[in-house]
Order: C-alpha cells, then structure tokens, then sequence
C-alpha cells in the first residue's frame, strides 16, 4: 500500500500536479533517503519509456492514416508503373535472372521429363478434404430452432429470424466489395439450392452463386436480399506479392455457429502435390473453415482456405489471392465489383485487427 | 539561420503529432525517395515503409531536447532513408544497382543506431505488455498509451470507483516494472 503511494507521488510529482509545499517534501525525502532517491529515479526511467511508446503509437497512427489518404488522393502511387514502362522496367531488372532461370528451365524440363515418364505408374490417391461442415448436428438445429421461436414469442425481436429451410452444410466467406460480393469456395456452392449468408450479428441474407469455377475452387456469391445495405470501409487490401515462408497468417471462420480465430503460418508456397495455384499452410482449421480469408500482418489477404489432407497432422492448403482477380474479370462484366484498395489493419495490434475484420466475415449455409 | 528557425518549428510541430505539417512533410519529401528506392531493385511498398520509418527517426530526433538540426529535413529525410535501404538490401543479401540521385546527403549512421536500440526497447515493452496478460495489458494500455482517465477506465473495466481501478493499476504496473526490467538488464 504504502508503494502505491509512492509510486502515486512519483506520478504527480512527474505531471506536475503537486502543490508547492508537497513538491518540497517530496524532494526533501528524496534527497535524505537514497533508496526512496534510486527508486524514483527507476520509475521515471520507466514511465518515461511508456510515453515514449504512447507517443510513438500516436504517432505511427497519423502516418499510417496520412499514408492512406495520399494514396487516395493518387499522390502516392499504389502500384507502379503499368503497360509499356512496367515492361521495360522489370526486364531492366530481371534481365540477368531470367537468362539464368531460362537455361536452367531447359535442363530441368529435359530431366524431369525423363524422371516423369519412369514414375508414371505411381498414381497419386486423392486423400484431401474440402472443409465444408456437411454434418450439422441435429441438436444444433433444434437449438436454433427454439430459438427463433423463442424471438418471435418475445416482443422484441432484434434479430429477424429468417431460416424458413433447414440447412445441411455451412462454410465460411468474406466480403469482396461493400455491394454484396461474397468470395468463398466453388466445392461450397456446388450442388447448393439454396444459400443463405450470415454475419456475426447473426442477421442473414439470401446469396446466389454469380461465379463458380472447380479448377480453381472460387466461387463469388452476391447478396440478393433487399434488407441488406451496402457496407463501405472494407478493411483489408488483397495482395498480389508473393508471400514468404514462415509469414505469420491468420483466419476467421465458421467451424461452429461462432466465429472463430486461427492463427499460424505459411509452410510451402505451393499447394497439394505442387499445385501452385494455391500454398500450404499452417492452421488449425476444422469442416466450415471453407472459403475464410488467410490474412497476413499487414491486413492483406494472401488466400483463402479450401481443403486439408486427410491423412496428415495441420496440413492445410489455401488458394492464393491472385485468383481472386481471374475470377473478378470474368464477373465484372456483368456489374462492376470493386476491391478494397485503403487497408486500415495495418500497425494495429491483433484484437483490434480481428474486430475491424469479424464484421466483413460471412457464415455461408445452404442445402 | 532562417531557414533553420524554420525547420525548427516543423520539426517541434512534427514532436507534437500535428497532422497537417506532417502531411505536408509527406507530399513533398516522399517522391525522391520513392523513386530512389524504385531504382534501386525496390517496390512501392518498399518505399513506403523506407519512409514511414525514417519519418519515425525524425519524430524521435524531433522528441529529444539536446537536438540541433544541421540540415534540412528534405536532407536529412533523404539521408536517413537511403541509408535504411541500404541496411535492408544488405541484410537480405539482395543487389544492390547503386543508382544514386544527385542529392546532398549527411551522415546518419550514429541516429540509425540510436532509433535501432528505440526499437529493440519498445519490444521489450510490448513482450512485458503481453507476458502480464489481461485484464492488466488492457488497464495499463488505457491509461499510459490512451491516456483515459481513470473514472473511464473504472467505468469500462468495471470497477466499482476510481481508487479501485487505480489500485489494481498500481498492482499491474508493478508487474510489468518488473518483467521489463528483467528484460531490459538481460538485453544490456
């Protein structure tokens, strides 16, 4: 007890929130006692390390905030150069790495070639899972069954309850543009009815799949409900730079009726038995895992989860973010989709990343 | 003397965290360094954060009272900047092209030596902040970094009156005092 008033003192005495006679006490006792004098002169030291870090966290915040509204403005380019200008800048640069990698590909493919066609026989047997939670439990059904008949009962019904069909599958999606585009797997629509999408305030809308391509296993849903309105202030960018191992990832998604955290991190940077459209990850992810985004530190989404293998221990694979831009084209000229390009998740701690992210994160649920 | 009485007040504008000095810091110092940062193997982002970074060098050198500017910021911005990627090219072991842009440069190797050791104390705190959990992270957080007051921060944290709070305070900041300074010392 006694310590906190010290430490309490110390404080004042540093604000300057001390009356005259106080501070003359305070420093008569500092000068008569060297122990009281060592500690005080310890804990300047330290609280003068926590304003430093107040100070500098105000201030990477402003940075970060300035940085992103000259990006708006064009001041600061997004991307570079594009067209003619981008080639000739890249080939400038890579010139002497792409005349090795070129002969180096040349004996590979001869080498390979032969190594190939003597393993042929050995088949690869699919043993990947798609993580869609095909087994919605009974008990969870008339849960939410109850319920909702337990909103309508009661006056004030804050949530409309809208589930007129049972579903039998759930997955995970995330939003692509405010307007209602919904990026999530193709395995997770295929053969689906009926979709609904649910945020984690837990109010729902029909979606219907405007894009599913099983190559590469995205699918883009819309939103078609009317109760729905376009949300702006999308958090996240998409990254079109390779990611490099090790990064650390996370993910939010729908392994339960809650949405849940994962974090881990990126393990090969090409998928199952070399697919390099998508990476290998490391993450504990479960059936409903489907389709959530993999974010990186920045708040930039490097891909979304798809599938994991069967037979091995957090194996997990993701298809890489660059498909996402394939897939968009083909959409876009039926409407205009538009990618988020201000991240605001970037130099933000952990917690506060995940709650500025749960609000643009979908449950997909459909039979 | 009175371009440097100048610069002086941007940069005391610039220790205090005013936002429209600072913005027009940006606009006018961040091209050339984009664009040596682009010549020499880098990409925008890489530029970006170049910047940011040694914008935080010139807050912390802004901070200190013992400072006495000797060039320009447009100088020294360029000067720090072109050294940090540098530092990074070589770190990473990547090419360096060394394109140079014809702009005077001071010598900054002694302030990115300083902003290092900043940096290497202000994780300390973050892993002493983290290691003494909730709810204690959150109370110290909100009192010392966003300076909340303490009604409020009973109040959010559910504290039946301020002295509680306070009280609780006293008992976190202690344990973090003593897993920074484990820290610290070890680090020396």
């Amino acid at each position: 007890m006694e310590d906190n008033l010290l430490l309490d003192a110390i404080e004042r005495y540093r604000n300057s929130e001390m009356s005259a006679e106080e501070k003359v006490f305070f420093e008569e006792l500092r000068k008569n006692n060297p122990e009281i004098d060592q500690l005080v002169a310890e804990h300047n030291f330290f609280l003068g390390e926590l304003d430093k870090m107040s100070d500098l966290k105000a201030y990477r915040q402003s940075l970060v905030e300035i940085e992103s509204k000259l990006v708006n403005e064009g001041v600061i380019s997004q991307k570079e150069m594009r067209g003619k200008a981008k080639i000739s800048y890249l080939w400038g640069r890579y010139r002497r790495t792409i005349g090795v990698a070129a002969s180096i590909a040349g004996i590979v493919s001869i080498s390979t070639a032969t190594i190939v066609s003597s393993y042929t026989e050995k088949k690869n047997v699919a043993a990947i899972t798609p993580l869609v939670d095909n087994k919605l439990q009974k008990m969870e059904h008339k849960i939410n069954q109850i319920e909702s008949k337990m909103n309508v009962a009661s006056t004030i019904v804050v949530v409309p309850a809208k589930p007129k069909f049972e579903a039998n599958f759930r997955a995970t999606g995330f939003l692509a543009d405010g307007k209602g585009y919904i990026i999530t797997n193709a395995h997770v629509v295929n053969n689906a009815r009926n979709l609904i999408v649910e945020n984690q305030k837990g109010e729902q809308f029909y979606a219907k799949a405007v894009y599913a391509n099983k190559t590469t296993d995205l699918a883009i849903l819309k939103i078609v409900d009317t109760s729905f309105h376009k949300l702006s202030g999308l958090p996240y960018t998409f990254s079109k730079s390779a990611t490099e191992l090790g990064e650390h990832i996370f993910t939010l998604g729908y392994p339960r009726e809650e949405v849940v955290y994962g974090e881990g991190y990126l393990s090969a940077k090409s998928g199952y038995f070399g697919d390099t459209t998508s990476y290998q990850v490391s993450i504990s992810v479960n059936p409903g895992n489907s389709g959530g985004p993999v974010v990186n530190k920045n708040g930039e989404i490097i891909g979304i989860i798809s599938s994991k293998e069967t037979n091995a221990d957090g194996v997990v694979f993701a298809i890489k973010s660059k498909n996402i831009y394939n897939a968009l084209k083909e959409v876009i000229e039926k409407d205009t989709i538009k990618l988020p390009v201000t991240n605001t998740l970037k130099g933000l701690d952990r917690v506060q990343q995940i709650k500025k992210l749960e609000d643009f994160v979908y449950m997909v649920k459909g039979n | 003397m009175n371009i440097y009485a100048q610069e002086k007040k941007l940069l005391d504008a610039v220790a205090a965290n005013d936002r429209a000095v600072i913005e027009s810091i940006y606009r006018e110092n961040f091209p050339p360094i984009q664009a040596f940062v682009l010549k020499n193997n880098g990409f925008a982002d890489d530029a970006k954060d170049i910047f940011q970074e040694a914008m935080i060098v010139l807050f912390e050198k802004a901070k200190l009272d013992s400072f006495v500017l000797t060039c320009q910021i447009k100088t020294y911005l360029y000067s720090v900047s072109r050294r940090l990627w540098l530092k990074k090219l070589q770190r990473e072991n990547r090419h360096y092209p060394g394109i140079e842009m014809l702009l005077e440069t001071v010598p900054v190797e002694d302030e990115i030596e300083v902003h290092e050791k900043n940096n290497a104390d202000l994780t300390i705190m973050e892993k002493a902040l983290l290691k003494i959990g909730e709810p204690c992270k959150s109370i110290l957080e909100a009192f010392y970094i966003q300076k909340k007051s303490m009604p409020e921060i009973a109040e959010t944290f559910g504290y039946t009156n301020a002295d509680n709070a306070k009280t609780q305070k006293y008992k976190c900041l202690g344990r973090l005092k003593k897993t920074f300074f484990l820290q610290y010392k070890n680090g020396e």
